[in-house]
């Protein structure tokens, strides 16, 4: 039996709901509303650079663990994330 | 080829840096030998955590001594030395260990040391990422924080202002007013202060001075976290006992709101890799005071070691064999601190002038002597 | 407190990407308990994830991947995706940390092992210049990892650039997915390719030819001895300039994606002991590296691409289960391509005039935001970590040591645990060694 799969999962970023593709990382879902991952040491907007889990630009908090990597995590139904934590 | 100074010291880890500084402004010729990046011994290891500590009283005096004067040098110290008075909170898990809280408090009391007692929501109210059911603790404003590879860099910069040299080689032998470098030249001088730390006996036979290894832990920023250095009160049992393994809950804020991690001791063990059972055996020390820290993240482990005498006070003056050589070194746990102390009671004894505090207790001869006579 | 979930297997394999993809399905053959472990929620690796393939497809490539992967679902193998290695705790021992995906639960993990099988792949190589952290500048191969991902690029002006194959690849992939490529610029010159690697006619489609693809770039340019030298924008991306040494030219953009090819991935093979030699893994004709029952595939051993990949997985595979025979007609092939890994390092190799790419001003380090000026007085890695934070970060140094590699001649070799970033919880965990309880499936 299978479910069918939804075609689009609602996240909430900082508070606000974002709907993208089933499928689409966290980074995505951040880069589509033109949004910055983090604030630097010298307070400068960063995206994701990598987007492999190697560089670490892409740091935000999820469901209230900080430091997860938004490009190596998809968006479930209802995931908190919060930016420039 | 050879050239003479009025002191040659060997090793520029914060020690070395401290005695080259002070000898070099009291107007003597310094050249400072080096074999490696200046600071990366034990100085790039270690915590930074500027603290007076009570295991015995000559270590009082020492380490109240050094806190002055990193407190007087503070202003100067520029940016990247990451130079912070937290203060720290020694943290009492129960009644029994605020039993010590008083002690304490009464003995760096008797020094002029202000401190304050902390009761459970005192205690709270200042770390609330603490355990809740922790009993209280003491805190001591004056205690700092800092980053000690460029305090060490500062502090050699400093000396070649005042016209100290530095020779980027390693010393091979040293002896008779002379110091072999391991290109084949030759430096000479009748003061040779052997400030290589660990690696120290390489130099100078039959020191009495052990490895001691420890653990470090560093997490990504997340400032606000803890705001003082926190340091259990069984610390003082860990860093006095002479032989068991031990760990110990040692958590400091760093300046770029990072958490640095200690602190772990092991005797004997002198390979540089991370030892995971006794790490796993700290980190789980650190869960059980900071609950909360099980979220953040580790972004590297690395160990260092101390250069640990049987009383846990460092080797300051001469060395009986030969009159040429001076030790600064057998700092264990607290050459950070005691840097600066150390260069101003070696300096006192070449110009032979009075020391704020006494040079008896730190003397090698002190040791030397005791294992003659055994 | 974290959990420790333990299992065992006779061979472990480490990188789900085709090298891996191919060591594990060999390796499974035999009834051999095989796993293949992999931080991304999906196997597939930078080349095939977030795609299906269809042995049906016309394209050669295609039918390879489709193959690969019936292969790996057909053969009895363990799949721990999001799973992120980060320490070995002992001879035989990995321990990794849950990411996300199907194994989606914090927790420490250990991954014994009679056989191990590196597949760590490769990065991009990143190299600043000023402007490089503007948000939407990304690496090319990171640009279509985020494609795949789920997004949208259709309409978007993109500029390539950097070096190496991968942009071509990246363009096309671009194009077919609806964006407008203005152009793609590699650093090297036409004389470089054409010397080493693609015969007197180097053009893009030969390029893409040699990498087996036959995916159509039509006449977007493609401009030689060509390379970025700024980024401009308020926060986010707005144009980029671009060099030939002789002239500058700015041009409006939404992303760029920029990288200057690939570096491997050897931190892990480093903390295992396994010895390097110019910073790729030293392996036998076994694929077996200095370190007994450890083997290494794929890019961390030479930046060979998808073919030596594959066969080296496979080389691997049948070697770890015992079955050296059988790898015999595959060492041959593999020794074929070897010239191919040699040719494209040269033909990509890259300019000095890079060296100037970043200014005083330009951060070098991202995590510690430590810029060239405060760097470029020191020579050794460990002095500029030590007194400047370059290298201190999350990342620990792999993007500003390799960066500092080519620009100032580090040598940035210093792994530690963890290998990557990792949960306090997980570290804190005690890994409890002596029962070993299995699983399949
Ligand atoms: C885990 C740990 C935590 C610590 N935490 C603290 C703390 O919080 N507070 C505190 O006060 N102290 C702390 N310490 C102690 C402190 O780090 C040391 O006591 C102090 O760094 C010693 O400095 P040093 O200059 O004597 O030795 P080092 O820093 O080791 O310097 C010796 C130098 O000599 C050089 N050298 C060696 N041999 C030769 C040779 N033959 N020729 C030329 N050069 C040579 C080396 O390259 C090196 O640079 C800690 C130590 C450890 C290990
Ligand atoms: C960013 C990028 C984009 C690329 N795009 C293309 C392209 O479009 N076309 C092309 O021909 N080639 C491309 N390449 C090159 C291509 O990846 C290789 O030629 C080929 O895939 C080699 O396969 P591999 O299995 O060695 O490595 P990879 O495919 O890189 O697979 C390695 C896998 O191991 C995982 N891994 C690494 N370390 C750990 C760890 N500690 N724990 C768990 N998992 C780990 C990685 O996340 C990755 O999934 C790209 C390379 C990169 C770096
Ligand atoms: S973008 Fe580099 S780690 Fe996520």
């Amino acid at each position: 039996m299978h479910e069918p799969q939804p075609e689009t999962v609602q996240i909430h970023i900082n508070g606000k709901s974002v709907r993208v593709a089933t499928g689409s990382t966290v980074a995505v879902a951040l880069t589509l509303t033109e949004q910055a991952c983090r604030i630097s040491v010298r307070h400068e907007e960063r995206g994701p650079l990598c987007a492999m889990g190697i560089c670490m630009e892409c740091r935000v908090t999820i469901d209230g663990v900080p430091s997860r990597l938004a490009c190596q995590t998809l968006c479930q139904p209802n995931m908190d994330v919060r930016t420039h934590g | 080829m050879s050239s003479s100074y009025d002191a040659i010291i060997l090793g520029a880890g914060i020690v070395g840096a401290a005695c080259a500084l002070e000898c070099a402004r009291g107007g003597m010729r310094i050249a400072v030998v080096e074999g490696d990046v200046v600071g990366g011994g034990a100085t790039a290891a270690g915590m930074g955590h500027i603290v007076i500590m009570d295991d015995s009283m000559a270590q009082l005096e020492l380490t109240r001594y050094s806190q002055l004067l990193w407190a007087e040098l503070a202003p100067e110290l520029p940016e990247d030395t990451e130079y912070e008075t937290t203060g720290t909170i020694w943290v009492a898990a129960d009644q029994q260990e605020m039993e010590e809280v008083y002690r304490k408090q009464a003995v760096y009391g008797q020094q002029g040391i202000v401190t304050k007692v902390l009761d459970r929501p005192a205690l709270r109210k200042m770390e609330p990422n603490l355990h809740p059911g922790l009993a209280g603790g003491l805190l001591v404003p004056s205690d700092a924080v800092l980053y000690p590879p460029c305090a060490a860099r500062y502090l050699l910069e400093q000396a070649v202002r005042h016209d100290a040299v530095v020779v980027p080689k390693k010393a091979v032998r040293i002896g008779n007013g002379r110091v072999e470098l391991n290109d084949g030249a030759i430096l000479e001088s009748q003061r040779i202060v052997n400030a290589t730390g660990t690696a120290a006996s390489d130099l100078t036979a039959d020191l009495p001075m052990r490895k001691r290894k420890g653990h470090l832990v560093i997490t990504d920023r997340a400032p606000g976290f803890v705001r003082h250095q926190l340091v259990e009160l069984g610390y003082l049992r860990s860093a006095g006992s002479s032989t068991a393994d031990s760990v110990a809950f040692n958590v400091q804020p760093r300046k770029t709101g990072q958490m640095l991690i200690g602190s772990s001791r092991q005797y004997d063990a002198d390979h540089k890799e991370v030892d995971r059972s006794m790490l796993v055996r700290m980190l789980q020390r650190v869960q059980q005071y900071l609950p909360g820290i099980a979220d953040l993240s580790v972004i590297r482990t690395w160990t260092g070691f101390r250069a640990s005498t049987p009383d846990k006070l460092p080797l300051i003056g001469p060395y009986s064999d030969d009159p040429t050589i001076f030790l600064a070194t057998g700092h264990e746990g607290l050459g950070i601190t005691t840097s600066l102390a150390t260069a101003k009671l070696l300096m006192n004894y070449f110009t032979g002038s009075r020391s704020a505090i006494p040079l008896e207790p730190y003397l090698p001869s002190r040791i030397l002597l005791e294992a003659q006579h055994a | 407190m974290a959990s420790v979930r333990q299992h065992s297997f006779d061979v472990l394999i480490v990188g789900g990407g085709p090298a891996g993809m191919a060591a594990s399905s060999t390796a499974a053959a035999h009834g051999h308990k095989v796993a293949i472990v992999d931080d991304n929620p999906s196997l597939g690796g930078q080349i095939w994830r977030g795609r299906s393939f269809s042995s049906a497809s016309k394209r050669a490539a295609d039918k390879t991947a489709a193959a690969w992967y019936r292969k790996v679902q057909n053969a009895q193998i363990t799949h721990l995706s999001g799973l992120r290695v980060f320490d070995s705790a002992q001879a035989g021992v990995l321990l990794a940390e849950s990411q996300d995906g199907p194994n989606s639960q914090y927790g420490q993990w250990e991954l014994h092992y009679r056989k191990l099988i590196l597949a760590t792949g490769a990065q991009e190589r990143f190299l600043p210049f000023p402007g490089w952290t503007l948000r939407n500048v990304l690496g090319a191969g990171a640009l279509q990892s985020m494609v795949k991902s789920g997004l949208p690029v259709a309409g978007k002006r993109i500029v390539v650039a950097g070096s190496g194959p991968l942009l071509l690849a990246v363009a096309a992939y671009m194009r077919a997915h609806g964006a407008q490529v203005v152009e793609i610029c590699e650093q090297a010159s036409m004389g470089q390719l054409a010397a080493f690697a693609f015969g007197l006619l180097a053009s893009p489609e030969r390029i893409l030819q040699g990498m087996q693809y036959k995916l159509q770039l039509l006449g977007t340019p493609y401009r030689t001895g060509c390379w970025p030298v700024a980024a401009y924008g308020t926060q986010r991306l707005e144009t980029v300039v671009l060099s030939d040494g002789r002239r500058t030219r700015e041009i409006p953009c939404d992303y760029f994606a920029c990288g200057f090819h690939l570096v491997p991935n050897v931190e892990l093979p480093a903390l295992l002991g396994c010895h390097l030699k110019n910073g790729f893994v030293e392996v036998d004709p076994l694929q077996q590296t200095s370190v007994p029952d450890i083997y290494c595939v794929g890019e961390p051993t030479g930046i060979g691409g998808l073919e030596q990949a594959l066969v080296e997985g496979e080389i691997a595979g049948l070697a770890s289960t015992g079955r050296v025979e059988q790898a015999q007609p595959l060492q041959r092939e593999r020794k074929k391509m070897q010239s191919f890994t040699e040719r494209l390092e040269k033909a990509f190799a890259l300019r000095p005039e890079l060296r100037r790419l970043p200014d005083a001003q330009t951060i070098v380090c991202r995590c510690e935001d430590v810029t060239f000026s405060q760097v470029r007085e020191y020579a050794s890695w460990r002095a500029v970590k030590l007194h400047t934070r370059c290298g201190m970060g999350p990342c620990q140094g792999r993007i500003c040591g390799t960066a500092g590699e080519f620009l100032l001649g580090w040598n940035a070799n210093s792994v530690r645990p963890p290998i990557l970033p990792v949960r306090f919880q997980t570290m804190a965990v005690a890994p409890a060694i002596q029962e070993i309880k299995s699983q399949n499936g």
